[in-house]
């Protein structure tokens, strides 16, 4: 059986047009197209690789070659609730490995699986600059930072009863001070 | 310094100013507005060059130098390319810049275009800061919307387009030559330099490629006047104010602004409110990002002879140096982005390096075999010390590893890998050895300090 071709949405179609406009070459939008259509499907599949090199005019070799590149881009399957447990030297000094710890033993997966549930994958993350703010976690687009293992449940609470998620934040919690230093 | 007024940060604290209603009241835009139709390019590269800026991504280059490297041909568009890729560890600085005050970003960025001859922007953000994209684009949809970006800003002839563009995770795309490669669509591979950016750049063209934090400092420095901006800083030929990070295990870790200058004793004990624990010692700090090698405050400078550069600070705690390119590099170490991740005695330095290794081998592209496999060959060696294989010469080879590692590449990456290696090593040869010896002890890690602190779960 042939695998069902690729489409996106018509709001995200109309997107591609838009992107386009941005730069001189379409190749150039080969990463925002790519973005669009994991927004959309979830992952890369192989028919959105056909679909992305067939709309910038690339070979489907050359698609695959970008995506393998970026960590972000997911070659498989993976569950709705992406979480990166970020484990960089920051986070590491402020308990990220026991972070990681309370994560595997809730969710019953080790780093790199998906919960018996299918709601989370658990993966490690380098260094994702909130460091100031450490530990943390992302879920898929959101930060969550200065966890407390309560905080950590909280979180995971509300996203298995499909709820607002508490506190998400845009970046510093606490405001950059304005002073200078006077030991 | 108590007197010390905020100005890169001076909105921070102002509510909503994301709104372009509320920058605008706060002064945002004004200066874009007078260097457009009252400045020539010339003026304004003449004060970033008094100002005497040196870039915030790492490197340290002076800006106003490197613009003026530009010489674009007849028929060729230059292109102004700002780094948002913030992926050094230890660095988170340009997402403060971008979520709180994305409006004055959007300035520099029309004072930066005008100056430099630029008709388009890009912004490279790195991907999982989707957060700080969406406040960039809805703040460029409201500059569209008032004329400031578009064919026609602040009614001169001088068309200005910028735009957002997502990284999609990946270290090595804040190299500069690796992130143009990345907003071309390819793979965020680095290039040969020669040539370099200002020659052939994005899309074959003339590009300066300039951090954040640099090119949000562009209004400052033309509001103030380059000299008197320039000497809000301690030192010389390092101008101006700037962020500081701190991480670790200190008890206010955060974004700070302060003079360039400050000694890293007053980011710790006085921005960063001491160390956590009042009973437990500073042991080292990584003074800016990961790729910038270890300070160890019980450490003196040693600069007798009265030309060192340094000479100033003989006999005085590491820690005791103003922070600056210059000053830094003469220490044995760099500036970096100047955001430190602090130590105390608790943490095992071998632990910390490995911590680091595994970050870099990781994230090297793989172009250059030194750099691929001397990243990979590191962390084996180190995870063979910590589990104890009583081989004291892996110290020796530690350092052998990453000096083939340096100079040999097409990127400064594999230097920003041996590095930290080396001064780690240096800094510490009697952990390193001990623990070529017998191991570290199996409970080894690195949040001995602070574990406790996260409380338990219900
Ligand atoms: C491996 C590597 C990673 C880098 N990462 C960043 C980064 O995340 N952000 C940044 O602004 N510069 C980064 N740089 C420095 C850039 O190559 C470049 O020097 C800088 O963006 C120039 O801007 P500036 O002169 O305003 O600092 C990196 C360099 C290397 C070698
Ligand atoms: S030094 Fe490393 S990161 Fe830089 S181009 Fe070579 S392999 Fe890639
Ligand atoms: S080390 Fe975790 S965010 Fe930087």
């Amino acid at each position: 059986m042939q695998p069902m071709a690729f489409a996106l949405s018509p709001a995200r179609e109309q997107q591609i047009a838009l992107l386009l406009e941005r730069y001189p070459t379409k190749r150039a939008a080969c990463l925002p197209v790519l973005w669009l259509c994991q927004r959309e499907h979830g992952w890369i599949s192989p028919e959105v690789i056909v679909f992305v090199a067939e709309r910038l005019d690339l070979s489907t070799a050359v698609v695959k070659g970008v995506v393998t590149f970026y960590t972000m881009f997911f070659e498989h399957p993976v569950a709705p609730n992406v979480v990166w447990v970020c484990r960089t030297l920051s986070c590491e000094l402020r308990g990220a490995k026991a972070i990681q710890e309370h994560l595997e033993n809730r969710l019953k997966c080790k780093v790199g699986g998906t919960s018996e549930d299918g709601k989370f994958t658990l993966l490690k993350a380098e260094c994702l600059a909130a460091c100031g703010q450490a530990p943390m976690i992302q879920i898929n687009d959101k930060y969550f930072e200065n966890l407390s293992l309560q905080e950590l449940d909280d979180i995971i609470d509300s996203v298995e009863r499909e709820t607002e998620l508490p506190t998400a934040s845009l970046a510093n919690e606490t405001p950059a001070q304005n002073h200078g230093a006077s030991p | 310094m108590d007197d010390f007024k905020p100005i890169l940060t001076a909105r921070y604290g102002v509510e909503n100013n994301q709104a372009i209603s509320v920058a605008e009241q706060h002064g945002v835009y004004s200066v874009a507005r007078r260097a457009l139709t009252e400045m020539t390019p010339g003026q304004i590269l003449e004060q970033v060059k008094a100002a005497s800026i040196r870039g915030r991504g790492g490197a340290g280059f002076p800006a106003g130098v490197k613009w003026g490297f530009l010489r674009p041909q007849e028929g060729q568009s230059v292109y102004l390319v700002l780094n948002g890729d913030e992926s050094e560890p230890g660095t988170f600085k340009d997402r403060t810049l971008m979520t709180r005050d994305p409006h004055r970003l959007i300035e520099g960025i029309l004072c930066s275009c005008y100056a430099i001859g630029a008709h388009t922007a890009y912004i490279y953000v790195r991907g999982e800061l989707a957060a700080a994209i969406d406040v960039l684009e809805a703040a460029l949809k409201e500059a569209r919307a008032a004329g400031y970006v578009g064919a026609r800003p602040f009614g001169q002839d001088f068309p200005i387009e910028v735009w957002t563009h997502s990284g999609a995770g990946a270290y090595i795309c804040g190299e500069e030559t690796a992130l143009l490669n990345s907003l071309e669509g390819r793979r965020g591979e680095p290039r040969y330099k020669p040539p370099f950016p200002a020659n052939k750049g994005v899309f074959g063209q003339p590009t300066i490629v300039n951090n954040i934090e640099t090119i949000q400092s562009v209004p400052d420095i033309l509001d103030m006047g380059g000299d008197a901006w320039a000497s809000l800083s301690r030192l010389e030929r390092d101008g101006g104010t700037r962020l500081y990070g701190i991480s670790g295990h200190v008890k206010k870790p955060g974004v700070y602004e302060a003079p360039v200058g400050i000694t890293m004793r007053e980011l710790i004990y006085g921005l960063g409110g001491g160390m956590l624990h009042d009973d437990r010692a500073l042991k080292a700090v990584i003074p800016g990002g990961s790729s910038t090698p270890v300070l160890r405050p019980d450490r003196k400078v040693r600069a007798n002879k009265k030309d060192h550069p340094l000479h100033q600070w003989h006999g005085l705690s590491e820690i005791d140096v103003p922070m600056g390119v210059d000053t830094y590099r003469a220490l044995g170490t760099m500036l970096g982005t100047t955001c430190a991740i602090v130590m105390d005695e608790s943490v095992s330095m071998v632990e910390a390096c490995r911590n680091l290794m595994r970050f870099y081998k990781h994230e090297s592209c793989g172009q250059c075999t030194p750099c691929r496999e001397g990243g990979g060959w590191l962390v084996d060696v180190l995870d063979g010390l910590c589990s104890g294989t009583n081989r004291p010469e892996d110290v020796e080879l530690l350092v052998d590893i990453a000096n083939n590692m340096m100079g040999n590449t097409i990127c400064a990456f594999a230097e920003g890998t041996a590095m930290p290696l080396l001064g780690f090593v240096r800094q510490f040869p009697e952990e390193f050895s001990a623990a070529a010896q017998s191991g570290l002890p199996k409970s080894t890690r690195l949040d001995d300090s602070t574990r406790a602190l996260l409380g338990s779960a219900a």
